[in-house]
């Protein structure tokens, strides 16, 4: 295998996340985040983040769209700072919601 | 570019020359297997389906049986009925002869048990496939293709480098004018409006969005938030938080070509071409089936973590996105499309390596999944209860 980077890719402009692609990222930990034009920030890393898990890449706050791939992935379901891990503890789905359903809440 | 296959009477190009034993209904099973270990070139479909269903499901289960029955890697077809199903055995053995192909039936019942159907269909099956061993592969043009694809136990990697790789390869082989069909329709919620946008026509595009709706609409009656059921533990353990991630990814598999139309789950192809949808949910026993069905010849099949599944009569070309799972799971993965996320490899080189893979295949080359022959847990999916 080649050398671990410690890089995070931010797929399209409009992203609020980026995805890591590197091991034994912990909290405090520094990664590259590459943009699709070649710019490259570093940011440091809030919570220990697995391979292929996201970060924020600016502040979220609690209601708003989390986008990746230029799409809606979800709505944060806690303020989310910059940095931060997003996963499933922060990022509600908006899809196949049948309890949002039954409480007669909209998608 | 040709590649070589086995051409059968109503003009399809086959990549394998199997003799299928096809149960009509689950109860036939057990002598529909116990036929098939006793005969090589044989393969067999043990599905759990063909009664006490409702007819429309009833119909669905005749319908994939047959379609199975007419894939081009079928050289001839022996069905095995119990002699009480709900399926239409009859029908299945008239639309499979109509082919021109080997056709054979038995009743366990009317032969009176098990014994004596194992023995009776052993017999009808060695002389079937030693009737077909002797067909020779012709050339097929590449537009002779129809290619399924799928993505399974997909994480973050899977829209970031194996499933760039499966869009690459798709949108060179519609190029060629092969057939390319993809599914996964619960796969699309989140993304059915970018799927919607490339339909050639505004009834496909809205025939888009109905199978989406009919998928969550199914989901969404169970009364509970879908996800675990989708994304899978798997996918949430390997970086997908919600359903949307996970279909923003899965769609980047079909490239970038419009999408001719919509194929129902048990349809067979057999004038179209370019790119289709066929309708399926994720899992892999029912959309393996269900493409199978569609008479393609071979599947690429995208994973991230680690899908060894595939299907008795269809080469199943295992590309792994993820580095790390490649490594771990190398005697089960055809390509590795993890090199992209490691930056060693291009997205075309990769897909580069995929086509050449893919003729190399068509032509006879085992895949992985072929090799361990993991393929045994298919199934035909049914929308209905069992009553």
């Amino acid at each position: 295998m080649a050398e671990e980077k410690k890089i995070a890719l931010k797929v399209n402009d409009k992203d609020n996340v980026a995805t890591i692609f590197a091991n034994g990222i912990t909290d405090g930990s520094i990664v590259e985040i590459r943009d699709p034009h070649g710019n490259m920030e570093e940011m440091r890393v809030i919570g220990d983040v697995p391979y292929g898990h996201k970060i924020a890449v600016r502040p979220i706050g609690k209601g708003e769209l989390i986008v990746k791939y230029g799409e809606e992935i979800g709505l944060a379901s806690a303020d989310i700072r910059e940095g931060e891990y997003v996963h499933v503890h922060n990022l509600e789905s908006m899809r196949g919601r049948g309890d949002w359903a039954k409480e007669g809440r909209k998608e | 570019m040709k590649w070589y296959g086995y051409r059968r009477a109503d003009g399809q190009v086959g990549s394998r020359n199997y003799v299928a034993i096809i149960p009509s209904v689950t109860c036939a099973n057990d002598v529909a297997n116990a036929i098939a270990r006793e005969v090589q070139g044989t393969v067999v479909y043990l599905h759990h389906q063909g009664c006490c269903q409702l007819p429309p499901d009833l119909d669905r289960v005749t319908d994939t049986l047959i379609s199975l029955g007419k894939s081009p890697n079928v050289g001839a077809v022996l069905i095995v009925s119990l002699g009480c199903e709900g399926t239409d055995h009859e029908r299945m053995y008239q639309e499979l002869s109509a082919t021109g192909k080997p056709v054979e039936i038995i009743h366990i019942q009317e032969l009176g048990g098990v014994t004596n159907a194992i023995r009776e269909g052993t017999d009808i099956a060695r002389r079937l496939v030693i009737e077909i061993s002797g067909l020779q592969r012709e050339p097929a043009e590449m537009s002779e293709i129809v290619m399924a694809i799928k993505c399974g136990a997909s994480d973050t990697t899977s829209g970031m480098a194996s499933n760039c790789v499966i869009g690459y390869v798709a949108d060179k082989l519609v190029d060629l004018g092969a057939t390319v069909v993809f599914g996964e329709t619960t796969e699309f919620l989140g993304g059915e409006h970018l799927l919607a946008r490339r339909a050639v026509n505004k009834q496909v595009a809205d025939k888009i969005l109905q199978i989406v709706k009919d998928m969550e609409n199914r989901a969404k009656s169970v009364g509970c938030d879908m996800r675990r059921g989708q994304p899978t533990p798997g996918n949430i353990a390997g970086g997908l938080s919600s359903i949307e991630e996970k279909s923003l990814g899965a769609i980047v598999k079909s490239g970038s070509r419009p999408i001719q139309g919509v194929l129902s789950y048990p349809e067979h192809v057999t004038t179209q071409k370019g790119l289709w949808i066929k309708d399926t949910p994720g899992r892999e026993p029912e959309i393996l089936t269900g493409m199978a069905a569609t008479g393609a010849q071979f599947m690429c099949f995208s994973t991230g973590r680690g899908a060894p599944q595939g299907f008795p009569s269809m080469p199943v070309i295992k590309i792994c996105g993820n580095p790390n799972t490649y490594e771990r799971m190398k005697n089960d993965m055809d390509l590795n499309a993890g090199l992209i996320i490691t930056g060693d490899k291009t997205i075309e080189q990769v897909g580069e390596e995929a086509i050449a893979k893919l003729v190399r295949v068509l032509n006879g080359e085992m895949t992985k999944n072929e090799a361990i022959q993991y393929f045994s847990a298919i199934d035909i999916h049914c929308l209905g209860p069992v009553i």
